[in-house]
């Protein structure tokens, strides 16, 4: 048995809709916070040949967070990369839903399996 | 430079990194990186980070078109990911006690290999339709549209293609990138899936390869919102004029392409190795 029924052609359309909604939110976003960084910063100098490491405050998700309530434009790309970062990581858990509702109980495991070691690697790193 | 004139060069290159990336499989890295170091004078460490949030932005930005088109195979991708990610764990767990410019080089020295390999597509008689077991097992079989129409093909040789997916990851986890080339070598060489399957597939597995290294890459500071920003949107959009040009892209020529790249990318490879930059 080969090719691709319509149900699954309807569920790959599910997966393309979560991606495309995640990187247009994400992409949104960093262009808000690009607008008021380059109206606010545009022609300062920059030079990124020496390692200093993004501020403090750009490197966790608190500080983020703290950055956009105060309108910083960096703080609002940083969060429109989290959005990014967060697209892929939902496709997976939508991936454990599509699979539950047709259930197919060898890829709702495989897709767990997944999902799992994803959180692991993400919050044990 | 000022910030705007930094920002406009960037955004510039990187759409073209995003269109590269998303026509190959390899994810925006391959040019980022060079383009940022060589041209820009950025540290490589920023580069990485701004490399990481292109392979993101290339995958998401260009799967949902592949994924609705019926190019991905989203089952192999799922299957090989547990591989990728068990690979990417234990690569940074045996980081410490390996030589990273040794293993550079090694990739480096593999790529360039690859790159005359992958010209050639797999000889007929390995696309021989034998039903392979554990394929029919996971329903990894499945079609893809061509220009010719909707064609089925067979998945084989899981178990290799799962070893190598498990490289990839430990690659991934040890060097920052160059992960989407060996998924792309594995899916074509060893699994035998059509070329433009094996591209699609493999830009729909590295977003997920990638975000799950980018907390790390975000708290040492390697990801600057003021470098980051222009990467992230140009990709973006680059990846998405490559998703619309994949349906009319012979894969013969997209083959030569993939070939270029992948050669360029263990050029750099050796060249960190040697220099230590990584």
């Amino acid at each position: 048995m080969t090719g691709r029924d319509s149900r699954e052609a309807a569920f790959d359309r599910t997966l393309g809709h979560v991606l495309r909604a995640g990187v247009l939110l994400a992409a949104a976003i960093v262009a808000v916070g690009a607008v008021v960084y380059l109206s606010r910063r545009g022609m300062d100098p920059v030079d990124y040949q020496v390692f200093r490491g993004a501020p403090p405050e750009f490197r966790s998700v608190r500080g983020i967070l703290t950055g956009v309530q105060s309108m910083s434009g960096r703080g609002l790309i940083q969060l429109g990369l989290l959005f990014l970062v967060a697209t892929p990581v939902a496709r997976v858990v939508f991936s454990v839903a599509g699979f539950i509702r047709q259930r197919d109980w060898l890829y709702v495991a495989i897709s767990t399996t997944v999902l799992m070691l994803l959180a692991a690697s993400l919050f044990g790193g | 430079m000022t910030v705007l004139g930094l920002t406009a060069l960037v955004a510039t290159g990187s759409v073209a990194a995003g269109l590269l990336g998303a026509l190959t499989g390899l994810g925006g890295g391959v040019v980022i990186i060079p383009l940022l170091v060589i041209a820009f004078g950025v540290d490589i460490r920023y580069a990485i980070g701004a490399s990481l949030v292109s392979i993101i932005a290339t995958s998401s930005g260009a799967a949902a078109a592949y994924v609705e088109e019926g190019y991905t195979n989203v089952r192999v991708a799922l299957v090989l990911e547990i591989a990728t990610a068990l690979g990417a764990l234990s690569g940074a767990g045996i980081a410490v006690y390996l030589r990273t410019d040794v293993i550079a080089i090694t990739f480096g020295l593999v790529l360039i290999y690859s790159a005359v390999q992958a010209l050639r597509p797999p000889s007929s008689e390995a696309l021989a339709d034998r039903p392979d077991r554990i394929a029919a097992f996971l329903r990894l079989d499945s079609s893809y549209p061509t220009s010719a129409g909707t064609r089925d093909y067979h998945v084989r040789n899981v178990p290799t293609g799962f070893a190598l997916m498990y490289g990839a990851g430990i690659l991934s986890g040890l060097l920052g990138i160059g992960s989407g080339a060996i998924k792309v070598l594995a899916m074509d060489r060893a699994m035998h899936l059509p070329f433009k399957v094996s591209t699609t597939t493999s830009n729909f597995m590295i977003g997920v390869t990638a975000a799950a290294s980018a907390g790390v890459y975000l708290r040492r500071g390697y990801v600057d919102p003021g470098l980051a920003m222009p990467v992230m949107l140009g990709v973006l959009a680059g990846s998405m004029i490559g998703a619309r040009l994949l349906h009319r892209a012979p894969p013969a020529r997209l083959r030569q392409i993939f070939a270029v790249a992948i050669a360029g990318l263990g050029m750099e490879m050796l060249y960190r190795g040697m220099t230590g930059t990584l």
